[in-house]
């Protein structure tokens, strides 16, 4: 029988990659590219430690697999799904607050500047990339009834992943970035995540191919989309020449109008084809399988997805209107932002009518109403989003925080509820628990969750409609009647109730990550089920 | 969970009654439901509007430009008859302000009202930065509300404050003055004496008793900017100190902060504020518009200082 040191070979890859940083800090032609390269070394060193500390010597024949999927890296994907939540909303809270109260920025690392991007990048790339990620590494084996494709490899795509969310973090924190919206990281830490990425697509992809199942589900053709699209969005919106290889600072391929519409190609995409898309994969799977009920209707699936992911890639230039960017392509962008609007409620009523015979699970099931929530939100930020791409909406909304409003309707009521149903749908399956935690605390979680919601996107309408009036309003003469600073400064009630809102929302995710760290825990709350206090009371 | 009963090899799901597509995934079923009618419409139309919309505005790229629309429609050009219709609106006012002086322009009510809205718009965008939205200036910015001029505050004064700046290296006929520095000059003690004599004028000093020898120093070393009643430009020296810029150190009106550690911070280290010249940048008209702008805020002075 032969025996082998368990993880060898990773902790061998470690050390050496840490080794390289070391090098690279070393070497490193700027002050920032040497700090950078110093976090790598000791990340990359602290993995290293860790792992040695756990190997020990076993046989090559010993581990069989103890179960009929790869879940471990689900399991891992869950708990780092609810991390990256609670740090991405709490930024969300600091920087909502630094607007409202500007003594709050801490130069030079925590200023509003370093923190708006690593709220952004911790709620979509790290909260949504985890989810998104783990959900997909479930869904694509349950439903092709295969192991993860590549064996270990989904564990380099899990830690992978880590590794660039802590390099992209830091690198913000440190003042390292390339100015582009949602695509801030440096050349190098692109190039780590293109590496990722290639790797998580010949997971998902290698896994579909050796499904045992006829057809591919449906769920699987948006995960795949997303992966796909991310990879190309990716690659041309990063393509820059780095001014040094051991240096942090690189300068983009395009310029001018021509990079501001690559930008927003990749922009309006990465909300397509991540916050849509991938989301709606989860949704495909999580939504019939905790309703009990057969996915609505099998023709609107193929074609909303055909017509989503044709119509969508199109639509960028709408965030360029009024702009130096030619008028035939802000047409172009605002007609196929119109056209998109029923392919994305497609989706919408797929999810909704999948509830159609288990209606009566919204009152007994609050992950249910979690889900049901998130669809409706996802429909609402579905039809805004068109109308905001109309030139003459988008004169008044563009620029003011209408748009801020729009993208955490979205963002905070779709992809954010549909990820906590699917959590929450998870965690006692993953970890053999028979239920959660408490069904009660996810009501709480679920209340001030949507009270948060409306509580931002509320105040962030009449902020964004009074900015853009204020803006616009000309005396009779046609003088300008407002400065810009006055609109600043009437914006403080509101920015001040919308922190609230995050905060809200915030605690809710708190809430839930109590629920679920007592339910790995093993740990079951006494309560009284939902469905008695529900039921109909005899009268008084 | 297979709710489902067969017909004629068809999967029923029990309690819609709909067929299914036959598939499972993980014991997920799909109905095979039509798509529904109002949705198709819906998407139909939005398809046909997009076509339209497309004839009508510049949309269809072609091998060198795009397709112009049927209506003829650019922002550019939209932009252009937007600010014609302005300009036409205001009419002969406009030419008015470019051609009579900013003297002539106050002593006319219906210019003078005008140049006032011009000047509120025109202040806003481009002095609101430094001077504050409501012109209460702040901390080394003048407050321009008050009735206290540093390079006085009749119209022409303001005007060509505004036209060529001050202390502005760019514009040669910029306003200029230097407030030197007095380290090593006086001794600390000494500083503060004078910093108790200038806090005594227009307050309470910390250290009454240093008044008496302040005032002596501030006789022999600031009276001849800062006139000898410390006044300025108001007090009994106006003529000999007007076009100094110096500020008058009677009245409770600071520009870098009150109090003994404010006056010998400005005397140790003086700062000499700029403003920018902004003829070259606004242009005369709009430059006159922000005089009689500032000129109306409330402490604008009909004749110049020391006349």
């Amino acid at each position: 029988m032969n025996y082998t040191f368990k993880h060898s070979t990773e902790i061998v890859a470690l050390s050496i990659a840490a080794f390289l940083a070391l090098l690279g800090a070393a070497f490193a032609q700027d002050d920032l590219f040497k700090a950078h390269m110093w976090v790598a070394f000791f990340t990359l060193l602290a993995g290293t430690v860790l792992l040695m500390r756990r190997t020990q010597i076993v046989s090559t024949k010993a581990e069989a697999e103890s179960s009929f999927y790869m879940d471990d890296v689900i399991r891992y994907g869950a708990i780092t799904t609810m991390f990256w939540a609670v740090v991405g909303l709490l930024v969300g809270v600091v920087v909502a607050a630094q607007l409202a109260f500007p003594d709050l920025n801490i130069e030079p690392w925590f200023n509003f500047g370093r923190l708006r991007p690593l709220h952004t990048s911790a709620v979509v790339f790290a909260f949504g990339g985890n989810a998104l990620i783990c959900t997909s590494f479930y869904v694509v084996q349950r439903t092709s009834r295969a192991w993860l494709f590549g064996g270990d490899l989904a564990w380099f795509v899990f830690w992978g992943y880590q590794f660039f969310i802590v390099m992209a973090a830091t690198g913000y924190l440190l003042g390292i970035t390339q100015s582009r919206e949602y695509a801030e990281p440096e050349w190098y830490v692109d190039v780590w995540l293109t590496i990722v990425w290639v790797a998580y697509l010949i997971v998902f992809l290698g896994t579909i191919f050796k499904r045992k199942e006829p057809h591919i589900y449906v769920a699987n053709w948006f995960y795949l989309s997303f992966i796909v699209t991310i990879a190309m969005l990716h690659l041309v919106n990063n393509l820059a020449m780095p001014v040094s290889l051991l240096g942090a600072k690189s300068y983009s391929a395009f310029s001018g109008v021509q990079d501001a519409l690559t930008q927003w190609w990749y922009g309006h995409n990465a909300v397509g084809f991540f916050l849509t898309a991938g989301f709606l994969g989860m949704m495909y799977y999580f939504v019939p399988k905790q309703a009990g009920r057969p996915v609505y209707s099998y023709r609107l699936s193929i074609i909303h997805f055909w017509a989503l992911i044709f119509l969508y890639i199109w639509a960028g230039p709408h965030h360029l209107h009024y702009t130096a960017l030619p008028d035939w392509a802000q047409t172009l962008g605002m007609v196929f932002s119109i056209m998109l609007w029923m392919p994305s409620w497609g989706g919408m009523i797929n999810g909704l009518m999948t509830l159609s015979g288990a209606w009566d699970k919204l009152r007994t099931d609050p992950i249910i109403r979690m889900m049901v929530i998130s669809i409706a939100f996802y429909g609402m930020s579905t039809f805004e989003g068109p109308m905001m791409s109309i030139k003459a909406v988008n004169s008044l909304s563009h620029y003011t925080d209408w748009t801020i409003g729009h993208v955490h309707s979205g963002a905070l009521g779709w992809v954010g509820m549909i990820s906590f149903g699917a959590l929450y749908y998870l965690v006692p399956k993953l970890w053999g628990r028979e239920r959660l935690y408490s069904l009660r605390l996810i009501n709480w979680h679920f209340w001030l969750a949507t009270l948060g919601i409306v509580v931002y996107a509320a105040v962030m309408w009449v902020a964004g409609i009074q900015q853009g009036l204020m803006w616009r309003e000309y005396d009779e003469q046609g003088f300008l009647v407002y400065s810009f600073a006055e609109s600043v400064a009437v914006m403080k009630p509101y920015y001040i109730m919308r922190a609230f809102g995050g905060l809200l929302y915030l605690s809710g995710a708190l809430i839930m990550a109590w629920n679920l760290a007592m339910t790995i825990a093993g740990r079951e709350r006494a309560e009284r089920p939902i469905a008695t206090s529900m039921a109909v009371q005899p009268a008084e | 969970m297979d709710d489902a009963r067969h017909i004629d090899g068809k999967r029923i799901d029990e309690k819609t009654g709909v067929e299914t597509t036959g598939h499972f995934w993980d014991g997920i079923q799909e109905l095979n439901n039509p798509l529904p009618r109002w949705w198709l419409w819906t998407f139909y139309a939005t398809i046909i509007w997009a076509i339209g919309y497309t004839i009508m505005y510049p949309a269809w790229p072609m091998l060198t430009s795009a397709t112009g629309g049927y209506l003829g429609y650019s922002s550019r050009a939209e932009v252009r008859d937007e600010l014609a219709t302005a300009e036409a609106a205001r009419g002969s006012l406009v030419e008015a302000v470019r051609s009579e002086d900013v003297a002539q322009i106050v002593a006319n009510p219906v210019l003078k009202q005008f140049a006032i809205s011009a000047g509120a718009a025109a202040f806003k965008v481009n002095c609101v930065q430094c001077h504050g939205s409501g012109a209460q200036g702040s901390a080394g910015y003048p407050n321009l509300n008050d009735d206290d001029w540093l390079w006085g505050g009749d119209i022409e004064s303001i005007y060509t404050t505004i036209n060529h700046g001050v202390r502005y290296a760019a514009d040669e006929e910029t306003r200029q003055s230097e407030m030197p520095s007095f380290d090593g000059v006086l001794t600390p003690d000494q500083m503060a004496d004078v910093a108790a004599y200038v806090v005594s004028l227009s307050g309470t000093p910390k250290f009454p008793d240093k008044v008496e020898a302040g005032a002596t120093l501030f006789a022999e070393n600031c009276a001849s900017c800062h006139g000898s009643d410390a006044k300025a430009a108001k007090g009994v020296d106006a003529e000999a100190v007007k076009d100094l810029g110096a500020p008058d150190l009677a009245d409770a009106i600071w520009l870098y902060g009150s109090g003994e550690n404010a006056v010998v911070q400005q005397m140790m280290h003086p700062r000499n504020g700029v403003m920018p010249a902004w003829g070259a940048r606004l242009g005369n008209t709009t430059v006159k518009e922000l005089a009689v702008y500032v000129h109306s805020l409330g402490g604008g002075q009909t004749v110049a200082a020391g006349q």
